[in-house]
């Protein structure tokens, strides 16, 4: 067995396995930070008055205000498994069903979803995917997160 | 803002709004924090060339979060965001020009939502495309915003 192998054994064993959800605020501040870290200046992220008088009477957060503790300790437990490897975000898939708006606890459950060994030119290299699930405070579905990561 | 697109305005075919970003080492920072993703090779170059990459690399979520805004800018407050899939397909450098397109690809009414998809891409100013991805947006219908 190479040593790639051995980590792809030790992944595939994690594969379905829901890591302990992740409870978290979604706050007014925290959203703005990160709306002004994508350069988006929507006055529905940032501008509680307009937000207010929005369809939504809040603050919403940008779409890809999921990046959350949940996503980060699973990708974290993930590279520290193999801390040798460079860990690229090969793409994101993501489902809306509500938005997630200021103040909103949401939860969310993360689990990897897949593991696969892909040898091609660039040698081997270890595809995961993961899918989180996110909910609210009213037990709604707010969206379905899945990720391919590249180790290589 | 500028005035609510709907469902009747769309026609399959045309471009959505260009968007021009051109993020930097302070960018990368500050989304590193708002997202809580420290990875060091998005603001370490001696790390990020260690692992092999050939200098600070864009997030990949950070770029996806660029895309997603092309669409947000153009559907307004009454468009919803349903679905995005981004494929990151190059890296990004640091400090560069990122130009973000999209064009709309279908339209259709499923149920009670109005649909559009939309292809998307970031490219770099070699006219790379670094990302790509397709989306899937629900309009208000013109009649009943009246706007």
């Amino acid at each position: 067995m190479t040593n790639e192998d051995l980590v792809l054994d030790e992944f595939k064993k994690l594969v379905g396995q829901q890591m302990e959800p992740e409870v978290w605020e979604a706050g007014r501040e925290h959203i703005k930070w990160f709306a002004q870290a994508i350069g988006d200046s929507n006055p529905l992220w940032q501008d509680k008055a307009y937000a207010a008088k929005s369809r939504y009477k809040n603050i919403i957060a940008p779409p890809l205000f999921l990046v959350d503790s949940g996503l980060v300790k699973l990708v974290g437990r993930l590279v520290d498994m193999a801390p040798h490897l460079a860990n690229i975000n090969g793409g994101t898939e993501i489902e809306y069903f509500r938005p997630i708006e200021a103040g909103d606890t949401i939860t969310t459950v993360a689990k990897l979803a897949d593991a696969q060994m892909k040898t091609g030119k660039a040698g081997s290299l270890i595809f995961l995917v993961f899918e989180v699930t996110y909910t609210n405070q009213r037990g709604e579905l707010v969206a379905i997160l899945r990720n391919t990561f590249i180790r290589r | 803002m500028a005035k609510q697109i709907t469902y009747e305005d769309v026609v399959v075919g045309q471009p959505l709004p260009t968007l021009i970003k051109h993020p930097t080492p302070r960018q990368l920072v500050m989304w590193a924090g708002a997202s809580g993703e420290f990875s060091e090779m998005h603001y370490d170059k001696d790390f990020a060339l260690k692992m092999g990459f050939p200098g600070i690399i864009v997030h990949g979520m950070l770029m996806a979060s660029f895309l997603a805004q092309v669409l947000t800018d153009w559907i307004g407050e009454w468009g919803t965001l349903k679905k995005i899939k981004t494929s990151n397909r190059q890296f990004v450098l640091v400090d560069r020009d990122i130009i973000c397109k999209g064009t709309v690809t279908n339209k259709y009414v499923r149920g009670n939502d109005h649909c559009v998809e939309c292809d998307l891409s970031a490219e770099n100013s070699e006219g790379e495309k670094c990302v790509t991805a397709t989306a899937i947006v629900v309009l208000p219908e013109g009649k009943k915003t009246g706007s």
